[in-house]
């Protein structure tokens, strides 16, 4: 039988639908076909041909199919196909192209990689949300590590993601760990069943390492800006990865880790919690674990009993008492009757928290730029006095300048400065390791500290060096190569930020 | 919606290079941006970029646009006199290139060319007077966008010019241009002798009447399967027409001699049109704007339906924003000289003829026109990647026009506001460029590209629309 059709103002040059013919040719039932421009004198050939039946309705400037074969079905089918090839070009570039534009627009990227599921983005907070929100649009979840993105903006992204079901991590998202890939800032951790969801930078960092150095692993750390669990943003994002990880199958605990949100926020934070269906550890630094401690959940007080309850609770135990931290053997150090106060010296902003709030209880009145306490905040951040601790990642520090977890110079100095004081006893300090992170800070904190021990031999005073590594051997840095050469410079590491905090305290209180 | 979690993680990564970096080494799969802050920063236009970027409604404006400009079929169904065929020309209204502009913002080419329109028309019998009713307000100018037409160059059509008639026959629209002068001291690079005006005298009494005899006797041409086989023979159909030109004749020449039609003037036509290999640029012209027309007003679309320059500005038109123009100083041209000029003897860009671009050809369709690659770098692989890079910022590809340098690949088709701002890619353009004095003519071609401005205050336009 025969079939054919006719497709206006459509034109092909001869060679493509002699190409077309013979890729129609191919397919079943089709005994013989011709695609041509429907003039007069093709009309007249597919006649002669046997392809045509009677009188055509088409101008030359129409294109015609014509077919022969049986049943009717396949020449339909073949008839579809051809009209499929004419509508639909090419598109592929051929290869060897010359210039290619670089990739502008997120857009533009995911064209170019279909599969991608998240943005990561680190651009200068004024535009951050914009690309935020296109990356949403575009059906991407996002991690959002730039900062100065507005509390509006914020809510908007958070509640344009809620409504498709995306993640947003952040703003000020500074780590996070998606199926074993590290973003951010973050370290090289092993696979396993804890996962966390963390409102802060550095804190999720240290359960991650020291969940990894229990021998333990994390299934997924989920950031999400340190403004999520404020009165305003109400943590949508917390709420929203703890509802993931309640639903991942790889994940067996949870951990949350954040400064102490709005108290309608913990409300609704630990009311889903108690709906996880497995077992959440709960870490809002340096709030009371009384006030946490609700029906199956575990409050832990510190980041290291976040860390220690997790694992323990992933290997079906009873989450260790509080107690358990092994105490540091407190050294003997000759101070003089002067030296009286500890300086802490934090690149991270959470363990500077921590440790105001654990020293607060030991010591009473510790000062800091960044404190638990509002009435101990020091007027001038530049200027210790008594016991302080210094946030330097605060913005104050940073307007114009690296993150002291890259650039240790600033650091450096104020560890002189501090050694120069002749009523310090003690300098605390962290050393941040990761992605992200500078390749080797004990080569740049060992000269300083040697150089701060010759200040106070010259006054013939000696100080201690308190400090902690927050790490992996699988680190980038290397955890034992840090961990040594800060022990020979004579530093008393600590396993964290905690142990570290007590241990100081102990010299000063030791002293009496 | 693409979930996290037990799916391999793959990250378009938008900032510091070194996150890339540790995704990739450590078993992600990880894109790096080449980003920079869209609109040359203009907060205002980022965020109204990211409003309306996959915004559901934009999303099926755009669809629509697209549809009615794909679907679209120009025919070119005959010539008439403009005061008697294209809408509201009132009796002393000179049309002219690009967006508005008044008599004291002129460049030289145009006020050139109005000055030889005047006295085409009779209404004043030496250049001075001209010139007087120009400054004078006796004479309304308005732009050929605002009236269904187009223009080269200068762009001008006065009430007794003879123009092509095309008409869409799937929408039903009508869009007109006036005739191409040919080369050299023509009207439309703003020449207006007594040669000039003796020539513009002869196509309309001569030259129109014989063609529209000859388009009686052939019946209508339908344009896009015209063009597509012009594409095959090497034009882009805006600073390349000698193929579709030649086709042109090869059709009128038989039904000219059928016609009718005086064998002196049949004779005549013949030579004229078939001595100027940029003939057929005037119907292209007309076949663009009328595929654009029908896809302009579509409530919420962000597709751009015209670029046009006046010689001061460049203007653009965008479909779901009406009648508006969004307009920012016209480029100066980067481009060929012929010898003894150079690019300080240029006119800033001029002409209606980016229409072309708009509609995927020109620029866009350059891979089809090796012949014209020394205009954008001098290697055929130049213009393949010029029209590569113009699929970044369109929504489709336009099957009706084919590249065969692309294994057959659709020109791109349908500029897309949205991402020429994202992207930072401008729609490139192949023209002419005329001296900045009017009647020296062109003096060179080469390409341009729109001004990134237009797009970031459409955007913003759109954005609000929109919302509101």
């Amino acid at each position: 039988m025969y079939i054919h059709r006719v497709l206006p103002n459509l034109y092909r040059d001869s060679v493509s639908l002699m190409a077309l013919s013979a890729s129609l040719d191919k397919l079943p039932g089709v005994e013989q076909v011709s695609a041509v421009m429907a003039t007069p004198a093709n009309i007249a050939l597919l006649h002669e041909a046997g392809l045509l039946e009677g009188e055509i309705a088409a101008s030359p400037n129409d294109l015609l199919l014509a077919l022969r074969g049986r049943p009717e079905s396949a020449l339909r089918a073949a008839l579809e196909h051809a009209v499929a090839a004419l509508e639909t070009p090419i598109a592929a570039p051929p290869s060897g192209a010359t210039r290619t534009e670089p990739v502008r627009s997120l857009q533009m990227a995911l064209a170019h990689t279909p599969g991608a599921n998240l943005a990561l983005i680190s651009v200068p907070g004024e535009y951050a949300a914009a690309e935020a929100r296109k990356a949403l649009q575009l059906g991407l979840n996002v991690m959002l590590f730039s900062d100065n993105v507005g509390v509006i903006d914020e809510l908007a992204l958070k509640r344009l993601a809620r409504e498709r079901g995306l993640l947003v991590m952040g703003p000020d998202c500074g780590t996070a760990i998606i199926d074993g890939v590290p973003l951010g800032f973050a370290n090289a951790v092993r696979r396993g069943a804890v996962g966390v969801v963390g409102a802060s930078g550095t804190g999720t960092q240290q359960v991650t390492c020291l969940v990894h150095a229990a021998g333990a692993g994390i299934s997924q750390a989920i950031g999400t800006g340190g403004h999520d669990l404020h009165q305003d943003v109400g943590g949508i994002s917390m709420l929203a990865g703890l509802e993931r990880l309640a639903r991942d199958a790889q994940t067996k605990v949870i951990v949350l880790v954040s400064k102490p949100p709005a108290p309608a926020v913990t409300k609704a934070v630990l009311a889903a919690a108690q709906r996880a269906g497995k077992p959440v550890v709960v870490n809002f630094i340096g709030a009371a674990p009384d006030a946490l401690r609700a029906g199956k959940l575990t409050a832990a007080r510190t980041l290291e009993e976040a860390a220690r309850a997790a694992v323990a609770l992933a290997r079906g135990r009873r989450p260790p008492l509080r107690a358990a931290g092994a105490r540091l053997p407190v050294p003997r150090l000759r101070l003089r009757a002067q030296q009286r106060y500890l300086r802490g010296l934090y690149s991270g902003g959470t363990f500077c928290f921590e440790a105001s709030a654990l020293l607060g209880e030991m010591l009473g009145e510790v000062w800091s730029n960044a404190p638990v306490d509002a009435r101990w905040t020091l007027a001038d951040p530049w200027r210790s006095r008594a016991h302080t601790l210094v946030d330097l990642g605060d913005d104050v520090f940073t307007r114009g300048r690296p993150h002291p977890m890259i650039d240790h110079r600033l650091r450096n100095e104020r560890l002189l400065k501090e050694a120069a004081d002749p009523e310090v006893a003690v300098l605390l300090f962290d050393v941040v390791l990761g992605y992200g992170a500078h390749p080797d800070p004990a080569a740049e904190m060992v000269p300083a500290i040697r150089k701060a021990q010759a200040i106070a031999r010259k006054k013939r005073r000696s100080l201690a060096f308190v400090g902690f590594v927050c790490g992996t051997e699988a680190d980038p840095q290397g955890f034992d190569r840090q961990v040594r050469a800060l022990r020979e410079a004579g530093v008393l590491l600590a396993s964290s930020s905690a142990p570290a905090a007590r241990l100081a305290a102990s010299i000063v209180r030791g002293r009496g | 919606m693409s979930p996290l979690f037990g799916k391999s993680l793959s990250v378009l990564n938008v900032g510091i290079g070194s996150f890339a970096d540790t995704v990739a080494r450590c078993g992600g799969e990880a894109l790096q941006l080449d980003w920079l802050p869209p609109a040359q920063g203009d907060r205002a236009a980022c965020d109204a970029l990211a409003a309306v970027l996959n915004h559901p409604a934009v999303e099926a404006a755009n669809a629509e646009a697209l549809a009615r400009y794909l679907t679209s079929q120009p025919k070119l169904v005959g010539i008439g006199t403009a005061r008697e065929v294209v809408p509201q020309l009132e009796e002393r209204i000179i049309l002219h290139a690009g967006p508005p502009i008044d008599w004291q913002r002129m460049c030289g080419p145009m006020r050139g060319a109005i000055i030889g329109a005047i006295l085409y028309e009779g209404w004043a019998d030496n250049a001075a007077r001209a010139e007087q009713m120009a400054q004078a307000g006796e004479i309304v100018f308005e732009p050929c966008h605002h009236h269904a037409a187009v223009g080269p160059m200068a762009g001008i059509i006065s009430p007794s010019m003879p123009v092509w008639i095309v008409i869409d026959a799937a929408g039903g629209g009508n869009a007109y241009c006036n005739l191409n002068e040919g080369l050299g001291k023509v009207l439309r690079f703003g020449a207006n002798s007594a040669e000039v005006v003796a020539r513009l005298k002869w196509m309309a009494h001569t030259l129109a009447p014989t063609l529209r005899a000859g388009l009686a006797a052939l019946g209508e041409i339908e344009l896009k399967p015209l063009m597509a086989q012009a594409l095959h023979m090497g034009d882009e159909v805006h600073n390349r027409n000698s193929a579709a030109s030649a086709l042109l004749v090869k059709r009128l020449v038989p039904a000219l001699l059928k016609s009718g039609a005086p064998a002196a003037d049949v004779a005549a036509a013949i030579e004229f049109v078939a001595g100027n290999d940029h003939f057929f640029l005037n119907i292209s012209m007309a076949a663009c704007k009328a595929m654009l027309d029908a896809a302009h007003g579509v409530a919420g679309s962000s597709l751009v339906t015209a670029m046009a320059r006046n010689g001061v500005e460049f203007g653009v038109r965008v479909s779901g924003l009406g009648e508006r123009w969004f307009t920012a100083p016209a480029p100066r041209v980067d481009g060929l000289y012929f010898a003894g000029y150079s690019i300080a003897d240029a006119a800033p860009d001029l002409g209606d003829s980016a229409i072309t671009e708009t509609a995927g050809l020109g620029g866009f369709a350059m891979a089809a026109a090796p012949a014209i690659v020394k205009f954008v770098g001098g290697s055929a692989q130049d213009a393949l990647a010029n029209t590569l890079a113009m699929t970044h910022i369109t929504l489709a590809r336009n099957a009706a026009f084919t590249l065969p340098a692309l294994d057959f690949a659709g020109t791109p088709a349908g500029v897309d506001l949205r991402r020429v701002v994202d992207t930072g890619i401008l729609p490139v353009i192949n023209t002419g460029i005329a001296h900045r004095e009017p009647g020296v003519g062109q003096i060179g071609a080469g390409v341009t590209h729109a001004p990134a401005e237009c797009f970031a205050q459409a955007l913003k336009a759109l954005a609000a629309e929109v919302a509101g």
